[in-house]
C-alpha cells in the first residue's frame, strides 16, 4: 500500500503542481477503507518523488463487511489487504490525485499535456498469473518493466515464491495517462476486488480507459478482471468499447474448463443418456447429479417416468433446482423428478426400486478405501437393474499439456484410473453383486491412450 | 394403554361423561374435529374430513402409547370397526363404553340444546342402531365393554380406574438372571441355577442377594424332563422368586391340554409321553399356569424387555394378538429354508429401541449383542448349552448340555467371519438415521439438538472427506479461550481462566502446555487382528490418525502406519497393553509441526501476509525517512514494520520441514478409551503420568506434555503458574490450557468447561493479525463474546464422551456415529473462528 511516482524531467518539482500537493507538507486524505498519507521523499528540480501511503484499518475492514455465512474463516482477519497494492490503492489514488487523474491543473494548466519522464514504484503488488501477465499489461503501453518476485518466506525457500512483486515502471508520458493506467491495472493485477462490482464500474472503466484500452492486446483480460468475472458486465463493457456486433467470446481463464472440455462433458452426458434409454429403463437415478446437467437431458425423454437427482452438495442441488426451474414446472412434470441430498457412503432406501442409476464422474471423488462402501450402497442395497459408471481415463492425461505429470485433472480427484484399473475394479464389483459389465470409451479414442473418459455399463444378472 | 370408544346416540351424554372422567387432551371428539375443518360442529357434510382428522390425531396418540377417548356416536358397526382396526394397528386394547340411554332422555336433552342444527329425528334411528349392534361388540373385537343404561348409572360412576397392562412390570428393577430355552433339560437347569448361586429351601430356589430368575419360555418339548422343568418353574413363579414368559412350545402344550387338535411333533410327543405319568391335578395346574402367562414383560422402568422370540419397539408394553404372535414366533418372511424351516425375519437388525431386549427361540452358537438385543438360546437340547444373562451386569453364564437330546434339523449357525454380529450388521450406515433434525440422547444431561442445516453440512463433510466411519469413535470438542483480559496489553491472560474455574467451584486445576500443531485423534492397536476384532475393519492397518473433522491426517498412508508402529512399540515396551488389559487405545493428541498439516494455509495466508507486510512496510519506512516532516508517521510505520516481523517470527516457530518420520512430534494428552473402558473417571494428572510413561520409550517422536497442578486457593501456586505461562509464551509458545483437575466437573448449572486455553500475546498475532497489539486496535478487539463458543464446546464435549462410552459398551455403529456426526454438525455452527 505504498506507491511512489518520480519525475526526472526538469523542472522535476513541477510534479507538485500537477499533483496539487504542497511539497513541504505531509498531507492526508480519507478514503473509504482508511487514510491516505501523501508526502514527498525527495523534491528537487532534478528529481521529485511523491509517495502515496495507505493506512488501512484492518479491524474496521472486518467489522464493516461483517462475517457472514460460510465466509466465517480466519482468512478475513489475517490477510494482505492492509499491505498489498489492490483495488484499495486505486480508490485512494483516485481520491488523492483526482485533479491529476482528471487532467486538471489550476496553476499550470499547460503542463497537463506535457509528457514527463516518470517512474513508478510499487513494493508489493500481487499479480495473478505471474510476470508474464504483469509485462503483458504494462509493456504494450510503452513502459519499461522491472520486477522482482518476493519469496513467501526467506527462511523456508522450499515454500517458493509469493504472488507479490515489487514493480518499477518507467516511461515518458503524461501524468494523467500514467494515473489512468495505474487506476485500472493495479486491481487487474490483483484480480480481486474488495468491494461489490456494480454497473458504475463499467463507467469507471470506460472513462479511465477511453484513450488506450481499445487497442490494448490484453483488453479482454483487463475488462474481465476489472469487472471481476461478472460476465454480463464484462460483455456490456466489451461491446461498448469495441462497438462491434461480435459478442464477447467465452474468455474464461485457465482454471475453468476450456471449451474443448466443456463440450466433452456434454458428449459424456449424451452418451450416458443414450445408454440409459437403450436399457429401456423407466425410472432412473442420477447419483451425484451436481447442478443437474444430465437431469435436464433426462427430463426431455418421455421414456423416463421417474427421475431422481441425488448429490451430496446441498449447494449444487439448490443450483440444480434453479437451473431446472423445478418450481415452475407443471405438476405432472414436477412429479416426475425429485432432488435429494444423499451420500453414496450411506445406504439409502430412497434409492430402492429404480431401473437404472448413473454415476457420472463421481467415484474418483471418493477416497479409494471408501469405494467398498459405495459398492455396497449402489450394487448391494439399491441394486438397480442397470448401473452406469463413468470416470476419467488416467492414460489420457499425457494429452493435457498443462497437466504436470503425475497430477490429476481436478484437485478433488482422489484417484484417476487407467482402463485396466477401471476394468479390474468393475469386474470385481460385478462379480460380487451379480452383474455383468461392459465398457465403452467416452470421447474420441486415441490408439495409444484411449479416450478422455471411460464408461462401465453394469447389468444385473440375478435377482 | 387403550383406545376407549364411547358409543351412544346424540344427546346420550357422551361428551359430558368424557369431560368428567378423562383429561381434555385425552378426548378426541368428532364434533370438535368437524368444527376444526369447517367452523361448524354440526356440518354433517364435513364429516368425512372431520373423521380423517380425528383418525390422524388418534393415530399419533396411540403411537405414543397414550390413552385416548373417541367421542362420537359410533352407533354404526362400520364406524366402530375402524376404531378397532386402529387400536390393533397400534397394539392397544379397544374398550367400549356404551351410553345406552332411554330414547326419551336423549330427545329431551336434544330439545334443551340450541346449538344443534339437526333435527331430533336422528335420535330414534341412532338408538335403534346402537341396540342392534350391542350384542356384537365383543365379536367386533372390543376387549372390555361397559354398558350404562340410564342417567342414574352414569351418575353412580365416580371414577374410572386405569389398570396397567399385565406386561407392565416397570416397577420391578431386578436384578435378574434371565434363562433361555430349557426344553426339558432339567439337569442343566438345576446346574445353571446353582452356578448362579441360588440355594434351594423348601423346594424354592432363592438368591442370597434377592436376585430373581426370569424364564424366557420353551420350558418343554424335545428334552428328557419337561415335567420336572415345569414343576421347578411353576414353583418359582408361584413363590414370587421368578418371572416367566411363554414360548411357542408352551403355547402348543396348552392347546393340547385343552384338547385342541394338535399334531404331536417337534418334541411335543416326548412331553406328552412324560406327562402320562403325572396326575390329572398336575396337568390342570400346568394348564392354569401356562394359560396365565403374559406374552412379555417390560421391566426396570422400561429399560428391559423379555420375550420368548424378542419384541419390536412399537409392540413393547402393548397388547394385541399380533404382539402375542410376535412374542411366540418372532417374525417370519413366509418363506422356508432348505431344511423346511420358516425363514425368520431378523427384527433385531432393525431394532432401534432404547430398551434392552433379551430373548431366545432361535438357537445360536453363542449369544451376541445386536442393537441392544441379545438372543440367549444356546440350544441346550441340541447339545449346546443353557445360558443365563445376568441383569444389569450383562454377564453371561452357561452350562454345557450333558448330551445331545435332539438332533437339530438345521445345524447351529456359525458366524462366517471373525466379526461380531453387531459388526456384520453395521457394515453400512443408514442415511435415514442422519437426516434432518437430530436429538442426541446422552448420559450427561439433556439431549443435544442438531439442526437440519448442520446435519446437511455434516453429511457432506462426512461423505466427502472423513475416514471409514468404523474408525470414527470420537471427535474432539472445540476449546474456548479465557475471558478477555483486563490487563491493558493482553487479550488473554491466565488470571481469567483461574477465576472461571473458581467461579464454578473448582479448587484444583491442571495447567498443560499448549502445543502448536494440529489436533489429532490417534487409534492404535497391537496388530491388525485387534483392529478387526474391535473395529470390524480389515486391511486398513493397525490404526488411524485423523483430524478434528474426521479426515485422514496423512495423505501418505505409509507414513501414518510407520508413526503408528512407533507408537505401538512404545506402548508395548512400556507395558501399556498389559496394564490397561487391552490390545488397542484411542488418544487425543496434538501432532506437530503445524506446517505438516496446515502448510497450504500457512503459505496462502500467513506467509503471504507476512511477505506482503514486511516488504511494503520496509519500503514505507524507507520513504518516510527521507522526509523530516513525516517523523510521526515514521514512528508509526516503524512500529508496524516491527509488528510484521514479529508476526513472521510467531508463525515460524511452528514450522519445520518434514522429511522423515522423526521430524514429527506426537503429544498425546488424553487416554480416551481402551478395550471396554473409557478413562474420564481418572483425573488429568493420571492421564499425564500414564502418557509420560510410554512417551519415555520413544522420545524422538513422542512428547510428554509439561504441566503444573495448581490449587486455586494457594496464591503462590497461582502466581507460579502465571509466571510459567509468561515464560512459555515469552519463548514463543502458544500458551497453556487450564482444565479442572477432574476430567468432568459438575457444578450447579451443569458441566464446567472441560478446558480453557490462554494463548500467548505473540501467538495471537497469527490469529488477530500482525498489528493487533496496537492499543487502539486491542481496545476494540477486547469486545468479544464467548457464550456461543462455550456452549458449543460443552455440547461437543458431551457428545464426544457419549460416543466413546457407546463404543466401549459395544453399542451399534449407528449409536457411535450419531455422536461423532453430531460433533461434526455442531462444528458448522457459525462461531468467531478467532476464539
Amino acid at each position: 500500500m505504498l506507491l511512489t511516482i518520480t519525475n526526472t524531467r526538469y523542472p522535476a518539482d513541477d510534479l507538485s503542481y500537477l499533483m496539487h500537493k504542497h511539497p513541504a507538507k505531509v498531507q492526508e486524505t480519507e478514503f473509504s477503507q482508511g487514510i491516505a498519507h501523501i508526502f514527498y521523499p525527495e523534491v528537487s528540480p532534478q528529481k521529485c518523488t511523491i509517495a502515496l501511503l495507505l493506512d488501512i484499518d484492518p479491524i474496521s475492514l472486518v467489522r464493516k463487511n461483517g462475517p457472514a455465512g460460510n465466509d466465517f474463516a480466519l482468512q478475513q482477519y489475517v490477510n494482505d489487504r492492509p499491505y498489498a497494492a489492490s483495488s484499495f490503492l486505486s480508490g485512494a489514488l483516485a481520491k488523492a490525485f483526482s485533479s491529476a487523474l482528471n487532467g486538471r491543473c489550476k496553476d499550470k494548466p499547460e503542463m497537463v499535456s506535457v509528457p514527463l519522464d516518470l517512474e513508478v514504484n510499487i513494493p508489493v503488488l500481487p499479480v495473478r498469473g505471474g510476470e508474464n501477465v504483469l509485462r503483458g499489461l504494462f509493456e504494450p503501453l510503452g513502459y519499461t518493466v522491472q520486477c522482482t518476485q518476493h519469496p513467501l518466506d526467506g527462511q523456508f525457500p522450499e515454500w517458493g515464491n509469493s504472488r507479490y512483486f515489487s514493480l518499477k515502471l518507467t516511461h515518458t508520458l503524461t501524468l494523467q495517462a500514467l494515473l489512468q493506467h495505474l487506476y485500472i491495472l493495479i486491481p487487474v493485477c490483483d484480480n480481486d476486488k474488495h468491494y461489490f462490482v456494480g454497473k458504475e464500474e463499467v463507467e469507471k472503466l470506460m472513462e479511465k480507459g477511453r484513450d488506450w484500452l481499445e487497442t490494448h492486446p490484453q483488453k479482454e483480460l483487463i475488462i474481465l478482471r476489472f469487472l471481476k468475472h461478472q460476465k454480463g458486465l464484462a460483455n456490456q463493457a466489451l461491446e461498448q468499447i469495441l462497438q462491434e456486433e461480435e459478442p464477447a467470446a467465452e474468455t474464461e481463464e485457465t482454471t475453468t474448463p476450456s471449451p474443448v472440455r466443456v463440450r466433452m462433458h456434454d458428449v459424456r452426458l449424451q452418451a450416458v443418456k443414450d445408454e440409459l434409454l437403450a436399457t429401456g429403463a423407466a425410472t432412473v437415478a442420477d447419483l451425484g447429479c451436481g447442478e443437474g446437467k444430465l437431469l435436464r437431458l433426462l427430463m426431455n425423454e418421455k421414456q423416463f417416468t421417474g427421475i431422481l437427482g441425488m448429490d451430496i452438495s446441498y449447494h449444487s442441488l439448490t443450483i440444480a433446482k434453479d437451473k431446472l426451474k423445478l418450481e415452475r414446472l407443471p405438476e405432472k412434470q414436477q412429479q416426475r423428478i425429485q432432488l435429494i441430498q444423499g451420500s453414496l457412503t450411506y445406504r439409502d432406501e430412497r434409492l430402492h426400486g429404480y431401473d437404472a442409476a448413473a454415476l457420472v464422474e463421481v467415484i474418483e471423488h471418493l477416497d479409494e478405501p471408501r469405494l467398498a462402501t459405495l459398492e455396497k450402497v449402489v450394487f448391494g442395497h439399491a441394486k438397480p437393474r442397470t448401473v452406469i459408471v463413468t470416470t476419467p481415463n488416467a492414460e489420457y492425461n499425457i494429452k493435457f499439456e498443462s497437466l504436470e505429470a503425475g497430477t490429476m485433472r481436478h484437485n478433488d480427484h482422489r484417484f484417476e484410473w487407467t482402463r485396466a484399473q477401471f476394468s479390474e475394479w468393475a469386474g470385481q464389483v460385478a462379480q460380487e453383486h451379480g452383474y455383468t459389465v461392459s465398457f465403452k470409451p467416452l470421447g474420441e479414442e486415441d490408439p495409444e491412450v484411449g479416450a478422455l473418459s471411460q464408461m462401465g455399463i453394469f447389468s444385473k444378472t440375478t435377482d | 394403554m387403550s383406545l376407549v370408544v364411547l358409543i351412544g346416540a346424540s344427546g346420550s351424554g357422551k361428551s359430558t361423561f368424557a369431560r368428567q372422567h378423562f383429561l381434555p387432551s385425552e378426548i378426541v371428539s368428532s364434533d370438535a374435529c368437524r368444527a376444526m375443518v369447517s367452523n361448524d360442529e354440526n356440518a354433517q357434510e364435513f364429516s368425512k374430513d372431520a373423521f380423517e382428522v380425528a383418525r390422524f390425531i388418534i393415530s399419533k396418540r396411540l403411537k405414543h402409547g397414550l390413552l385416548t377417548v373417541v367421542d362420537a356416536t359410533n352407533v354404526r358397526d362400520e364406524d366402530r370397526a375402524d376404531w378397532v382396526r386402529l387400536a390393533r394397528e397400534f397394539h392397544v386394547l379397544p374398550v367400549a363404553i356404551v351410553l345406552n340411554m332411554p330414547e326419551k332422555v336423549c330427545t329431551e336433552r336434544h330439545a334443551q340444546r340450541t346449538d344443534r342444527s339437526f333435527g331430533a329425528h336422528v335420535i330414534p334411528k341412532q338408538t335403534a342402531l346402537l341396540r342392534r349392534g350391542l350384542r356384537r361388540l365383543r365379536l367386533e373385537g372390543f376387549r372390555h365393554i361397559h354398558e350404562l343404561r340410564n342417567p342414574e348409572e352414569v351418575a353412580a360412576i365416580t371414577s374410572i380406574r386405569r389398570e396397567p397392562l399385565f406386561n407392565n412390570l416397570k416397577s420391578e428393577t431386578g436384578p435378574f438372571d434371565i434363562i433361555g430355552d430349557i426344553h426339558g433339560c432339567h439337569t442343566e437347569l438345576v446346574e445353571l441355577i446353582q452356578q448362579l448361586n441360588y440355594h434351594e429351601t423348601d423346594g424354592v430356589w432363592r438368591h442370597p442377594e434377592g436376585r430373581r430368575l426370569v424364564f424366557l419360555g420353551d420350558l418343554v418339548d424335545r428334552g428328557p424332563a419337561s415335567p420336572a422343568v415345569l414343576k421347578l418353574v411353576m414353583k418359582q413363579v408361584k413363590e414370587g422368586a421368578a418371572l416367566c414368559v411363554p414360548g411357542n412350545h408352551d403355547v402348543k402344550l396348552v392347546r393340547w391340554l385343552n384338547g385342541k387338535n394338535v399334531q404331536l411333533k417337534h418334541g411335543l410327543e416326548q412331553t406328552v409321553a412324560q406327562l402320562s405319568a403325572e396326575t390329572p391335578e398336575f396337568l390342570e395346574e400346568i394348564k392354569t399356569f401356562l394359560d396365565g402367562l403374559v406374552s412379555h414383560y417390560v421391566l426396570d422402568g422400561g429399560k428391559l424387555v423379555v420375550a420368548h422370540a424378542g419384541l419390536k419397539e412399537e409392540m413393547q408394553g402393548r397388547g394385541s394378538g399380533r404382539v402375542r404372535e410376535f412374542c411366540y414366533y418372532g417374525e417370519t418372511t413366509g418363506e422356508t429354508d432348505e431344511f423346511g424351516l420358516p425363514v425368520r425375519h431378523n427384527w433385531a437388525a432393525d431394532y432401534n429401541g432404547k430398551a434392552m431386549v433379551v430373548y431366545g427361540h432361535t438357537p445360536v452358537p453363542s449369544p451376541q449383542w445386536l442393537n441392544r438385543t441379545i438372543d440367549i438360546d444356546t440350544g441346550c437340547v441340541f447339545g449346546g448349552s443353557l445360558t443365563a444373562l445376568r441383569y444389569p451386569e450383562k454377564d453371561l453364564v452357561s452350562v454345557k448340555a450333558k448330551e445331545i437330546y435332539c438332533e437339530p434339523v438345521r445345524p447351529l449357525h456359525m458366524p462366517p467371519s471373525g466379526l461380531t454380529l453387531q459388526q456384520q450388521h453395521d457394515d453400512v450406515l443408514n442415511i435415514a438415521d442422519f437426516n434432518g433434525k437430530m436429538l442426541i440422547e446422552n448420559r450427561y444431561g439433556g439431549p443435544v439438538t442438531i439442526r437440519e442445516q448442520h446435519t446437511i453440512a455434516a453429511l457432506e463433510v462426512m461423505s466427502r472427506f472423513a475416514v471409514n466411519p468404523k474408525w470414527l469413535i470420537y471427535l474432539p470438542p472445540t476449546m474456548s479461550p479465557a475471558e478477555t483480559s483486563k490487563l491493558p496489553d493482553f487479550l488473554e491472560h491466565p488470571a481469567e481462566a483461574f477465576s472461571y474455574f473458581r467461579g464454578v467451584g473448582v479448587t484444583k486445576v491442571i495447567c498443560e502446555e499448549k502445543h502448536m500443531g494440529s489436533r489429532a485423534v490417534v487409534i492404535v492397536a497391537k496388530d491388525e487382528k485387534a483392529v478387526e476384532e474391535t473395529f470390524g475393519i480389515k486391511g486398513e492397518g493397525i490404526g488411524v490418525v485423523y483430524t478434528r473433522t474426521g479426515r485422514s491426517f496423512f495423505t501418505d498412508k505409509n507414513m501414518e502406519q510407520a508413526l503408528l508402529q512407533r507408537l505401538n512399540k512404545a506402548l508395548a515396551a512400556s507395558g501399556f497393553y498389559e496394564k490397561f488389559n487391552t490390545d488397542w487405545a484411542c488418544f487425543d493428541c496434538e501432532l506437530m509441526p503445524w506446517s505438516a498439516k496446515a502448510l497450504s494455509l500457512i503459505e496462502t495466508q500467513y506467509a503471504s501476509t507476512g511477505a506482503a507486510a514486511t516488504h511494503a512496510l520496509s519500503a514505507a519506512v524507507q520513504a518516510l525517512r527521507q522526509n523530516e516532516a513525516a517523523a510521526p508517521l515514521l514512528e508509526k510505520y516503524s512500529l508496524k514494520h516491527q509488528q510484521a516481523t514479529q508476526f513472521i517470527d510467531a508463525y515460524r516457530q511452528y514450522c519445520w520441514p518434514v522429511n522423515s518420520l522423526d521430524d514429527y512430534k506426537l503429544a498425546p494428552f488424553h487416554i480416551m478409551a481402551t478395550a471396554g473402558k473409557t478413562w474420564f473417571h481418572q483425573d488429568h494428572e493420571w492421564h499425564m503420568d500414564e502418557i509420560a510413561a510410554f512417551c519415555e520409550e520413544d522420545k524422538n517422536i513422542l512428547l510428554a506434555t509439561p504441566f503444573k497442578v495448581v490449587h486455586l486457593e494457594d496464591e503462590e501456586q497461582v502466581t507460579e503458574a502465571t509466571e510459567w505461562w509468561n515464560t512459555l509464551t515469552g519463548k514463543g509458545g502458544e500458551g497453556m490450557v487450564v482444565k479442572s483437575y477432574q476430567y468432568l466437573h459438575q457444578h450447579a448449572r451443569g458441566i464446567a468447561q472441560p478446558a480453557i486455553k490462554i494463548r500467548g500475546r505473540e501467538y495471537l498475532r497469527i490469529i488477530y493479525g500482525p498489528e493487533y497489539t496496537t492499543p487502539a486496535y486491542l481496545e476494540r478487539l477486547k469486545a468479544r463474546g464467548l457464550s456461543a463458543k462455550r456452549s458449543l464446546a460443552l455440547r461437543e464435549f458431551v457428545l464426544g464422551l457419549e460416543g466413546l462410552e457407546r463404543f466401549v459398551s459395544k453399542d451399534s455403529l449407528k449409536g457411535v456415529h450419531e455422536c461423532v456426526f453430531g460433533v461434526l454438525a455442531l462444528e458448522s455452527e457459525p462461531v468467531d473462528p478467532r476464539l
